[in-house]
């Protein structure tokens, strides 16, 4: 599907068809609803937005109102093949418990968050502003992204945790990845994206 | 005069009732020689009888679930929100029925109908039933109907419970179960309100042992207080106090022990209306079916296992406020479900209405109610 965001692109290209995947925070279903029905994948989504909820029954979806904050704990270890997280980590009350939680359930995990090392980030705020992007609309009095890190920052606390990446890929939010943003990820990629499993 | 009915009710329904004359072994080890069991259909059965619907009513409701039996009616069906043209339970779509309980007091064979025996009624003497019961009662009225398997099963509270006994008791005969405001067993407290409920009915003098019908009277106090002490379970303490406050009826105390309080009002309405239309023997057995409920019991306590055989896909709905069966008791339906890799979504809606939000046009619920439904339609055309 050509109307699919690159990001997600790439993570449907990451997943093995057939297998059994967990999407938190699943939002309208896209992602979900695209692997169902074009990689033959199983599985549910959690989502706290009774708007999303109803767009994913609508799409057929498996979709549980779930508060990610509260933990996966309906869920057994090693019931799913993925548990994806799409830009949700950097909104989440305990974003490092909950990369456990989906080594827990999962046996691997693919994550995407936006990078607040992108240059247009540093270059707002060495000029002393918050920043603003297409990736971080909101203003710092009411964005919901209260865990903001970069690319560093991010594989730092993987390091710590004894999370293994096996891969990783940072696009922006038109292209996918080019040379610059291979060359230096954390100044030029706009979004991130790991898939990682438990050392 | 002819009256005109809204455009989205179903209008004027007739109840039907339909005789089993094969015993029913019951779950206490009873049989019942004999039953009839009073419904109402909404809808028309489409050729391949793939479109029906069977709605389960909750404790003190019936078979009447939509529309009016006569003109006159100044009040529709219990679940007139949800049951009509062009609402979650579309009757444009589906052919929906339901079915009075065994055991009630509205038509279904129960305390109040004769004993085969002796010709009078069986007051206390009617068998215990259970949801079981009630689910494979059912099962016989689905073949009478000449329907092979229900597009879905949905019900509310204890109608909840039914609709999921029903995908464990007969798990090809339906397609979907909708679970609302409902929980896999009582807890003790569930057990202890019903418990005092019993107590007010029983100990009421003119309850004569369940034998008041002889006596040409009821138990008009017991039932109203049990009612009454259901009413507050149904309400949340904020949907009480948007209702009633602190009101008083008159604006100043009266240092007295008439009801002051519009909340006092409100439960002694409710509690005396409800002894009109209301058996004190139904009652004691529906809350005795709640106490029974649990269907994890023969697994070991281990619901996924109970829930092991279940084919249909399901949707559980619960409400924020309902202190009754909260969210967290519906969760448990889902953590089963989800053990088995049943498919499954949730639905945790935010209401202060408590239990009886359930019946309520709350938009978030309508819209997820019907969002589901639309998909059990493509279901059936298929």
């Amino acid at each position: 599907m050509n109307s699919l965001r690159p990001e997600l692109r790439i993570i449907a290209d990451w997943i093995t068809p057939g297998s059994r995947v967990l999407d938190l925070g699943c939002g309208d279903g896209t992602l979900l609803a695209h692997l169902v029905h074009h990689h033959n994948v199983s599985g549910y989504g959690l989502e706290i937005d009774p708007a999303n909820i109803t767009t994913c029954v609508q799409k057929g979806l498996n979709v549980l109102q779930t508060d990610l904050d509260a933990g996966l704990s309906d869920f057994d270890e090693d019931s799913f093949d993925y548990v994806v997280m799409t830009e949700a980590l950097q909104a989440m009350r305990y974003p490092d418990r909950l990369l456990k939680e989906m080594l827990r359930v999962g046996r691997e995990g693919i994550i995407t968050f936006p990078n607040f090392g992108h240059w247009s980030c540093r270059w707002q705020l060495l000029l002393g502003n918050m920043p603003v992007t297409p990736s971080l609309p909101a203003q710092w009095y009411n964005t919901p992204n209260i865990h903001l890190c970069t690319l560093t920052d991010f594989e730092k606390l993987c390091k710590n945790e004894h999370i293994h990446i096996l891969e990783r890929t940072v696009v922006d939010r038109t292209h996918e990845s080019d040379v610059l943003m291979r060359l230096l990820p954390n100044l030029m990629g706009e979004i991130a994206l790991y898939r990682f499993r438990k050392d | 005069m002819a009256r005109e009915f809204p455009d989205d009710s179903v209008g004027l329904v007739k109840s039907r009732t339909q005789h089993f004359s094969e015993p029913l072994e019951l779950d206490s080890g009873a049989c019942l020689p004999h039953y009839d069991l009073i419904y109402e259909t909404y809808g028309e059965l489409n050729a391949t009888h793939s479109n029906a619907i069977l709605i389960c009513h909750a404790l003190s409701s019936d078979h009447h679930a939509a529309g009016y039996n006569s003109p006159d009616d100044r009040k529709p069906g219990w679940w007139e929100v949800c049951i009509g043209p062009g609402k979650p339970i579309d009757t444009n779509r589906f052919f929906v029925v339901c079915s009075n309980n065994l055991g009630g007091c509205k038509g279904s064979t129960g305390p109040m109908s004769p004993h085969p025996e002796t010709g009078t009624p069986y007051g206390p003497d009617f068998p215990i039933v259970t949801v079981r019961d009630w689910v494979r009662s059912q099962a016989r009225l689905a073949d009478a109907l000449g329907i092979q398997q229900w597009a879905a099963v949905i019900g509310g509270s204890l109608g909840g419970m039914q609709a999921l006994q029903w995908a464990m008791d007969f798990p090809d005969r339906l397609r979907h179960s909708v679970v609302i405001a409902a929980a896999p067993r009582l807890s003790a407290q569930n057990i202890a309100f019903n418990e005092v409920a019993r107590q007010a009915i029983m100990s009421d003098p003119e309850f004569f042992n369940g034998r008041f019908y002889e006596h040409d009277t009821i138990p008009r106090r017991g039932l109203m207080l049990a009612r009454m002490l259901g009413h507050i379970t149904y309400l949340s303490d904020d949907a009480m106090r948007a209702k009633f406050g602190r009101e008083l009826r008159e604006g100043k105390p009266r240092f007295g022990f008439d009801v002051e309080f519009e909340v006092e009002s409100y439960l002694r309405y409710q509690g005396k209306a409800f002894v009109d239309r209301f058996d004190a023997n139904t009652y004691l057995l529906m809350t005795k079916a709640l106490d029974y409920f649990d269907p994890a019991k023969d697994f070991e306590d281990d619901l996924s296992r109970a829930l092991a055989n279940v084919q249909a896909r399901f949707m559980v709905i619960a409400f924020t406020s309902d202190w009754r069966f909260a969210p967290d008791r519906s969760r448990e339906i889902v953590k089963a479900l989800l053990d088995g890799d049943k498919e499954v979504s949730y639905a945790e809606v935010v209401a202060h209405q408590g239990h009886d939000a359930f019946l309520m046009p709350i938009p978030n619920y309508i819209n997820v109610f019907s969002a589901y439904t639309n998909l059990i339609n493509v279901d059936a055309e298929t």
